[in-house]
């Protein structure tokens, strides 16, 4: 443990880790154990978080809305009290300093007027806003002037009246999705609309989407804090890596959603391969470069109308469909002039002959290679797209063996984590292919894998165990040998994991990843 | 219709007192949104004594969305796009900055002072705007040249096709 301990901390904590962070994570939890209503999931949940045993693990908690909000409401509060200001003013200081709350009370200390007026609030009042009519108001947007027109003003004092406010309002809300940063609609007034004054403006259902954005800017301000990208989820996570750690570690989050993606860059978990890593191969995935490699490995253009050719077989005397041209295949020259010498091209020893020869085998073996990794990671990728399917026969499954062997609910639950182990195994494995596909050989690579292999057979010996037939599975020997897989499988994920973690986590001292970084970088 | 009440307004306004160095015409009397403006360059410009046809079109929206400016005269300007209704980069017509109490005297106020001093940080036209910045004097011969070609005598507004294209030689780069 101490080592794991060690390695964490050069992870994180020798990283400004702001001190308000980890009270942010402490209340949190704090706010779960006295909840009214505890959430069984949620403990399990902050437990998994809150461990670091791996060094391929990394610390995080996850945050449901109405944490996300009550975080902003104990800020909002200390700040209220501290500055004896409003709580929507306290707000709009803290979206200011982007809920940095010891650089705003330091900064406010120090010189309050300049900041106030720099965060769009100016003088701070604290009657409550109103509408009032006002004898002889002219409104400057809409240029109306009629008698009993209601209208409403920022501590600013532009006034204008309430249908150009709501209009304004409604526009800024709905179309632009701004709400932290709505300034009164006068030329060069830089106040910012309060939550008071807006609730009092506009309808109940844009004052929903107004604080729905707030609480986003409020997630997104925070560099510890990122959402979950789930389709329908509402929850964010915090963590404490950052983007200057990213080449060393890969921060894989899980959401109470379930949902594993990694925190750096938000795609599904893609452990053991680091985020600039992944980017670069699924771009090079996703490029047809390697439809262009793949021509020029496998065909030539005919020297005269440059249509592509493909060799399919037979000699070198070739002739093109297209214009009749006459040449030979190897030096590409006119197939009159060989002559005699036809099935024997003898400018095929000239050095042209052999540089474009060379040119063309490298682009073959590049080729090869990446097909070789690319093919077992796409299916991989396959394959743990297929078990998600596998997931809900599983559940069927398992309710057929229950009936079927009088097996109980528990009983039948290492379907259930074999099936989870599948899943996460095979992510891990596709993901090992792209890695290696950038690795450099040495003894390392070796020792990688190894690690690959071993994990590779475990989960194709445990997914065709999974695949049997209820009727046998309900067999105590095939369930004995389906668990002991299931947690050999983990096992090797783990080991495989903590291999290159801590590969990784040395970074460039260590020989493993520096040839990597050379060849992505080049 | 709120829209059109207040840019009656902004109408009179600049016809009972004109901002200098401008003059109004509404190309329809039954359009009230679509203005004609002549900006005359000002004195202390590179483009005086060129006379600049610019096309406001005011949205529906407005002003809670910002009017729609076009140059219907080809100007050699780093902020402006060099064709025939050339489009025009301005911070204060952008959605996101637009205030529904800016009248348009502010932003035809704006455009002539863009006239005098050209803003090369933030072009449309980055070549135009690298001239600006390293050749100067480069760059006042050429807009010179393209006043005494496009911007004499009377402005037209409808420009046809075409009618600009003598000087596709040197149309420069556009922006990206």
């Amino acid at each position: 443990m101490d080592t794991d301990d060690e390695f964490m901390s050069t992870v994180s904590s020798e990283e400004d880790m702001l001190p308000d962070d980890s009270d942010n994570d402490l209340s949190g939890v704090d706010d779960f154990g006295f909840d009214d209503e505890p959430d069984p999931d949620l403990d399990i949940h902050h437990d998994i978080g809150q461990k670091k045993r791996a060094p391929y693990d990394v610390k995080f908690t996850v945050y449901q809305p109405q944490d996300i909000q009550q975080q902003q409401d104990v800020l909002v509060n200390e700040v209220n009290m501290i500055l004896d200001i409003s709580k929507e003013e306290a707000a709009i200081l803290l979206r200011y300093f982007r809920w940095n709350k010891e650089r705003l009370l330091e900064d406010y200390m120090d010189r309050p007027n300049q900041v106030l007026e720099a965060a769009g609030l100016s003088q701070t009042t604290s009657d409550p806003p109103k509408l009032e009519v006002i004898p002889g108001f002219c409104c400057d947007i809409c240029c109306e002037d009629e008698g009993g027109l209601q209208s409403f003003a920022l501590k600013c004092g532009h006034r204008f009246c309430v249908d150009c406010y709501r209009h304004y309002l409604g526009q800024k809300i709905r179309e632009e999705g701004e709400a932290a940063r709505i300034q009164c609609p006068a030329e060069g007034c830089n106040i910012i609309i309060d939550a008071r004054s807006l609730d009092l403006l506009v309808t109940a259902e844009l004052t929903e989407r107004y604080h729905k954005l707030l609480n986003r800017t409020y997630v997104e301000d925070k560099e510890t804090l990122k959402w979950c990208p789930a389709p329908d989820c509402q929850n964010a996570i915090e963590c404490g890596i950052k983007k200057k750690d990213l080449p060393r570690i890969v921060p894989t989050v899980s959401c109470l959603c379930s949902h594993r993606f990694c925190f750096g860059c938000i795609l599904n978990d893609h452990q053991p391969a680091p985020c600039e890593l992944v980017k670069k191969w699924l771009k090079k995935c996703a490029d047809d470069s390697e439809t262009a490699n793949w021509i020029s490995a496998n065909t030539k253009e005919c020297p005269k109308c440059n249509s592509t050719i493909e060799k399919n077989g037979g000699c070198n005397h070739m002739t093109c469909r297209k214009c009749k041209h006459e040449f030979c295949w190897m030096c590409m020259g006119l197939w009159s002039e060989h002559g005699t010498s036809w099935y024997n091209c003898n400018r095929f020893e000239e050095k042209s002959g052999t540089d474009a020869r060379d040119a063309q085998a490298k682009s073959r073996v590049s080729l090869e290679r990446y097909l070789h990794y690319y093919n077992r990671y796409a299916n991989h990728e396959q394959s743990a797209r297929l078990d998600k399917d596998l997931y809900t026969k599983t559940e069927k499954k398992m309710v057929q063996l229950q009936k079927e062997s009088g097996m109980s609910w528990i009983e039948v639950q290492y379907l259930s984590s074999a099936s989870m182990a599948l899943q996460t195994c095979r992510q891990t494995l596709m993901w090992t292919y792209a890695f290696a596909f950038y690795l450099a050989r040495n003894n390392l690579t070796e020792i990688f894998e190894d690690n690959q292999k071993d994990l590779e057979l475990a989960v194709e010996s445990l997914s065709e165990m999974f695949e049997k037939p209820v009727n046998e599975l309900a067999d105590s020997k095939l369930k004995v040998d389906i668990m002991d897989k299931t947690s050999y499988c983990n096992k090797r994920r783990i080991i495989l994991l903590d291999d290159t973690a801590q590969n990784l986590a040395e970074g460039l001292r260590s020989l493993y990843l520096s040839p990597v970084w050379l060849r992505i970088k080049s | 219709m709120s829209s059109s009440k207040r840019i009656t307004k902004e109408l009179t306004d600049c016809t009972t007192t004109p901002p200098p160095n401008i003059s109004i015409t509404l190309p329809s009397d039954s359009n009230i949104s679509l203005w004609h403006i002549t900006l005359s360059a000002p004195a202390e410009s590179v483009y005086y004594p060129g006379k600049f046809g610019i096309i406001v079109q005011f949205p529906l929206e407005y002003p809670f969305k910002p009017p729609q400016i076009t140059f219907a005269t080809r100007i050699y300007h780093p902020n402006i796009t060099n064709e025939t209704n050339g489009s025009i980069c301005l911070s204060l017509l952008k959605t996101d900055n637009w205030k529904p109490s800016t009248k348009i005297v502010t932003v035809l106020e704006a455009i002539r002072q863009l006239l005098v001093e050209p803003q090369p940080d933030d072009p449309l036209e980055t070549r135009i705007a690298e001239q600006y910045k390293n050749e100067r004097k480069e760059f006042e011969k050429e807009a010179r040249a393209y006043v005494s070609k496009y911007a004499k005598g009377q402005v037209k507004f409808n420009v046809v096709d075409g009618a600009g294209a003598a000087g596709e030689g040197q149309q420069a780069g556009r922006a990206s």
